[in-house]
């Protein structure tokens, strides 16, 4: 018990002191993190909304696939991009390896299928008659599309930030490639790992608050965006 | 809820997940009977089970997998085995979550003792160290016995050095080996990686960059990489393991029994021919050398 208590004290003191090493690790945690939440987005989204909205051969399959994916193991996605981005690799020559855009690769590869799946499960969602009231009210297949995904946005904005929260605690991929360099690829999650296997538990759970106040800042400020943009009829009124 | 398990493929597919959670359990089940059943070669001992917390390099090398089952058929103690670094592995000494450690780390050992969390410190046998390099050896370093001036000429060219970075007893020799030269290593080249020596060992020749590294790990790993040795023979790099029981007056719940038939076993003369024999069929030659005096 008194290591916990210890180490939620050293937690805050180490937030308080503002601890150099400390910040670096936490700006590249939130970079990396971020970049590859921005791309697996940018990506997953439209791929998830054209999954749910537009029949074709193997869509069935896509979908599968991409539900299968959902459970991605961490490391095994790190070990394929590692394969990859080896110097013995089909991508070795970038010289990727080991720096913090290999991190942001592997994590992609994490984000993308989450977004996408959770983005077609709540595009699925929607009934029939916001497609069909949308066409009747005279909006073209664009627009009409455009507003099942407006109607859908509780579902996606679930989506990223499900993502968000997979890849900012994610360990086994970050450390697989990007492996941990002090100053270069250190991240909040490989510091954990390394402290407490250096036996220092307390500074182990302190980084571990640092991410979790770090997390809580992030998906706070992904909800008040989300809050500007509905009206307060989202939520379901209970009478 | 009704109304969810109306839905029958539902309800199905929730009871095979639920079917599939109780075989699997009975599975374990079914494993600690055999278990119990099979005889003990040796009459067992009151409390049977040791745990003993070690360094990476005694698990990766394999010897511990070779010779503890030696163990088990002579004395009846089964040893379960927390593979660490030698940091972590005393730290879980002083917290008494284990009953013996094997380390290498004489200055942290001497403390550990010092402090009253172990007693019965022995040592039990020596490995080396070695500098491995690319090929090309940017430093130039190559076949030289002489570590101090292998690390100067590293530092002086810049080349790519990759470190454990993890307070384990293989960086603390490096860091040691740094204090001898007088260089304090810093810089674009000099890369901390925190991991344990498998990693950093492939890390280190993906980057071709040079790192220090304990002769069994890179005996049984060095057909899947590039890296030579480039360095060794000095005797600096020398790498004496001991073994301690952790203070049962601190710890009353400890296995101080098995801590010290362990002990007594890994410096008895079987133990010690054992360890001087493990990596001579596989390697050629031997990874530790027995030295329990």
């Amino acid at each position: 018990m008194d290591i916990i208590l210890q180490g939620i004290k050293e937690g805050f003191l180490l937030i308080w002191s503002l601890d150099p090493k400390i910040i670096e690790v936490t700006i590249l945690s939130i970079q990396v993190s971020l970049a590859a939440l921005f791309f697996a987005s940018v990506l997953g989204i439209p791929f998830g909304a054209l999954l749910a909205l537009r029949p074709f051969p193997g869509r069935k399959a896509l979908l599968n696939i991409t539900y299968t994916l959902m459970g991605l193991p961490p490391v095994l996605a790190g070990l394929i991009v590692f394969l990859f981005l080896s110097t013995r690799g089909p991508l070795g020559y970038f010289q990727l390896l080991f720096t913090p855009t290999a991190m942001v690769i592997a994590q992609v590869l994490l984000g993308f299928p989450i977004v996408a799946g959770i983005t077609a499960r709540a595009v699925m969602a929607q009934p029939q008659e916001v497609y069909d009231t949308a066409a009747t009210l005279g909006a073209t297949r664009r627009h009409a599309v455009w507003t099942i995904l407006r109607e859908s946005s509780l579902g996606i904005i679930g989506a990223v930030t499900t993502a968000f929260g997979r890849l900012i605690a994610e360990v086994g991929a970050v450390m697989m490639v990007g492996g941990n360099i002090d100053g270069h690829t250190r991240v909040l999650t490989t510091s954990i790992v390394l402290e407490t296997r250096m036996g220092n538990d307390s500074r182990a759970l302190a980084i571990g608050i640092v991410l979790l106040l770090l997390a809580f800042i992030i998906m706070m400020t992904i909800f008040q965006l989300e809050k500007r943009s509905f009206k307060d009829d989202t939520s379901i009124q209970i009478v | 809820m009704r109304k969810l398990f109306k839905n029958k493929k539902f309800a199905v597919l929730i009871m095979a997940i639920f079917l599939m959670g109780a075989l699997a359990g009975c599975g374990n089940g079914a494993d600690n009977n055999a278990d119990n059943n099979t005889p003990a070669p040796a009459p067992a001992p009151e409390n049977p089970q040791i745990k003993m917390a070690t360094t990476t390099s005694t698990q990766d090398s394999g010897l511990l997998d070779a010779i503890l089952p030696e163990f088990t058929k002579d004395t009846g103690y089964e040893i379960e085995v927390i593979a660490v670094g030698t940091g972590a592995a005393i730290k879980m000494g002083e917290t008494g979550d284990v009953d013996v450690i094997l380390v290498h780390s004489r200055a942290a050992e001497d403390k550990f003792v010092e402090d009253g969390f172990g007693v019965d410190r022995k040592d039990v046998m020596y490995n080396d160290f070695l500098f491995i390099g690319p090929k090309d050896d940017p430093a130039g370093i190559k076949g030289t016995d002489d570590a101090v001036a292998a690390l100067k000429a590293i530092a002086e060219k810049q080349a790519t050095f990759v470190s454990r970075g993890d307070d384990s007893g293989t960086h603390k020799k490096e860091v040691k080996t740094w204090a001898a030269a007088g260089i304090e290593p810093a810089g674009e080249w000099y890369k901390s990686v925190g991991k344990g020596m498998g990693d950093t060992y492939r890390m280190a020749d993906e980057m071709k960059g040079y790192t220090l590294i304990d002769r069994a790990t890179f005996l049984a790993n060095q057909d899947k990489y590039e890296l030579e040795a480039m360095v060794e023979g000095d005797k600096l790099l020398l790498n004496p393991y001991g073994v301690i029981a952790v203070n049962p007056e601190k710890y009353p719940n400890v296995n101080n029994d098995g801590a010290l038939a362990f002990i007594e076993w890994m410096t008895s003369e079987k133990g010690q021919k054992l360890i001087g024999e493990y990596g001579v069929d596989e390697f050629g030659q031997a990874l530790f050398v027995p030295d329990a005096k």
